[in-house]
């Protein structure tokens, strides 16, 4: 399989998922984003490059609010949640994240790992929450591992547990911070795989990543950034294959 | 004279000084007065069964009161010095650095005598009773510091994941954080419950009742009235009976923990 087709996506608004406008980030006198304007449409797959330090990863924590934007403004379903008034836990429950570092509660077994959220913030009851988590194991690969800790599993077991855990509470789109670049070089295939599975399905996805061959596959849109600001974005094959600005080129000669 | 025979012979003269040692001792030690005042089997029999049924019991239940709400007053304390609301962490910070500051026979004494007095009022429980609130209100100073640089330790990446699933900062807090945090300070916490056994012995300032004294005042009065050193040596027996189970215990615990880790 060269080519993954995509599922159309079910919700159709003229709202994109993500739109984000003129967001600037300082920490302290460090300013790591630049103004920027981004966005993702439903059910699109956006690709974020670029190399550290560049403030990829600080645009996707805002998303979400884990960052807290210095200025601009960040809507998500047509909600702004920078607004004080935003229930930030309720807008949460339908962004999905998936980290670096995993972040799976080591004192959980798999399946608590699964069903906390849901119980907590979700409110299900547990038998539902069990059911929903059994599913999203299952479709991760990993349903004969719901009583091991965390730290019986492998670091690319770990990444499908934490995918599995943020699906279980069915959000509308899902941010992966570098999700492959703690992994042993051959883990990463599993992890990438449930992802394409995901996008297949027509999942929102905005993924931050260093896995080049993953966005030109699978992205819809890849968005370059570099020194804070977008430098350029297009379709992966215009990008990746024949990029326009000089500081995508040396960047692209490093990676690939 | 070859190094290796140097360091044989320096070994030797070590062992010669061990050997000589422990002759003098065996052979100049008057064992006979070692044993009957010391070790007096009769003076043993005359402090059972109450040695056991009520200084030992209340020993234990001194230390489990104390501990309980030890841990429950440090629990707030800790959460007070993390709170972003400045007048709780300067409450907590001082009264942390005050307990800690005190001697704790200075704060049960306090409790014991010093409140009734200036207030007329009188603690529940009697004197114990306040004895116990001035041992609950120095270990909670300790336990705090023990919770907060637990909670500290906890890697900022769990609160990150439970607050992007939407968990609220209580519940981040109480399903993830703590429970985290307690494996983390184990270890610690299980030698501020053994300095807790140990400290009720402090208890004896406050004044107690026949039926309520603990394991050293207990012995401290046989010995007086026996004129016989051996319920000393049933008292420091039998807190090792209390504390090495424990800590053989709690070392078993962490162990099973580690999967969870």
């Amino acid at each position: 399989m060269t080519s993954v087709s995509k599922g159309s996506s079910a919700v159709s608004t003229t709202e994109p998922a993500i739109e984000v406008r003129a967001l600037c980030k300082s920490f302290g006198s460090n300013d790591v984003l630049k103004g920027i304007d981004f966005h993702v449409d439903q059910g699109e797959v956006v690709c974020v490059i670029g190399p550290s330090g560049s403030g990829k990863s600080t645009l996707l924590r805002c998303v979400n609010r884990l960052e807290e934007p210095t200025t601009g403004s960040v809507m998500v379903e047509g909600v702004d949640i920078t607004d004080p008034e935003t229930d930030l836990d309720k807008m949460r429950t339908r962004i999905g994240m998936v980290f670096q570092q995993f972040n799976l509660f080591p004192h959980l077994t798999v399946l608590g790992n699964l069903t906390l959220a849901q119980q907590r913030a979700k409110k299900r009851g547990k038998a539902e929450a069990i059911e929903v988590a059994r599913r999203n194991l299952a479709k991760v690969g990993l349903a004969e591992k719901e009583n091991a800790f965390p730290s019986q599993l492998s670091g690319g077991q770990q990444q499908r547990v934490a995918i599995a855990r943020a699906l279980s509470m069915d959000p509308d789109m899902m941010l992966f911070d570098e999700p492959t670049s703690a992994l042993d070089p051959e883990l990463v295939g599993d992890v990438l795989e449930v992802m394409k599975q995901l996008a297949r399905e027509g999942m929102t996805m905005m993924v931050v990543t260093h896995e080049m061959g993953f966005a030109r596959e699978v992205g819809d849109r890849v968005v370059f950034m570099d020194g804070g600001v977008v430098v350029e974005q297009g379709k992966p094959e215009d990008v990746l294959g024949n990029p326009q600005h000089e500081r995508t080129r040396s960047f692209l000669s490093k990676v690939l | 004279m070859k190094p290796s025979t140097r360091r044989r012979l320096f070994q030797g003269v070590l062992y010669a000084i061990f050997v000589i040692v422990i002759l003098v001792v065996v052979f100049l030690a008057d064992w006979d007065a070692i044993r009957t005042n010391f070790f007096n089997l009769e003076v043993a029999a005359a402090t059972f069964p109450e040695i056991v049924v009520i200084a030992a019991k209340n020993t234990v239940i001194y230390t489990v009161i104390a501990f309980i709400g030890g841990l429950i007053l440090g629990l707030i304390l800790a959460l007070m010095k993390l709170s972003p609301v400045l007048p709780y962490r300067w409450l907590a910070t001082g009264y942390i650095e005050l307990f800690r500051g005190l001697p704790a026979l200075l704060v049960i004494f306090g409790f014991a005598y010093a409140i009734p007095i200036a207030f007329q009022w009188r603690p529940p429980g009697g004197s114990v009773g306040a004895g116990l609130i001035g041992l609950i209100v120095v270990s909670a100073a300790y336990i705090a510091e023990t919770i907060r640089a637990g909670i500290e330790a906890v890697p900022k990446g769990q609160v990150e994941a439970a607050r992007s699933l939407g968990i609220n900062p209580t519940w981040t807090m109480v399903s993830v954080v703590l429970p985290q945090a307690f494996r983390i300070i184990t270890p610690p916490l299980t030698n501020e419950l053994v300095i807790l056994i140990k400290d009720t012995s402090l208890l004896f300032i406050a004044g107690l009742a026949l039926g309520e004294r603990e394991l050293t005042t207990f012995a401290r009065d046989s010995l007086t009235s026996l004129a016989n050193a051996t319920p000393l040596v049933v008292a420091s027996l039998l807190y090792l009976v209390i504390t090495l189970p424990l800590t053989q215990l709690v070392a078993k615990l962490e162990r099973h923990n580690k999967r969870g880790r």
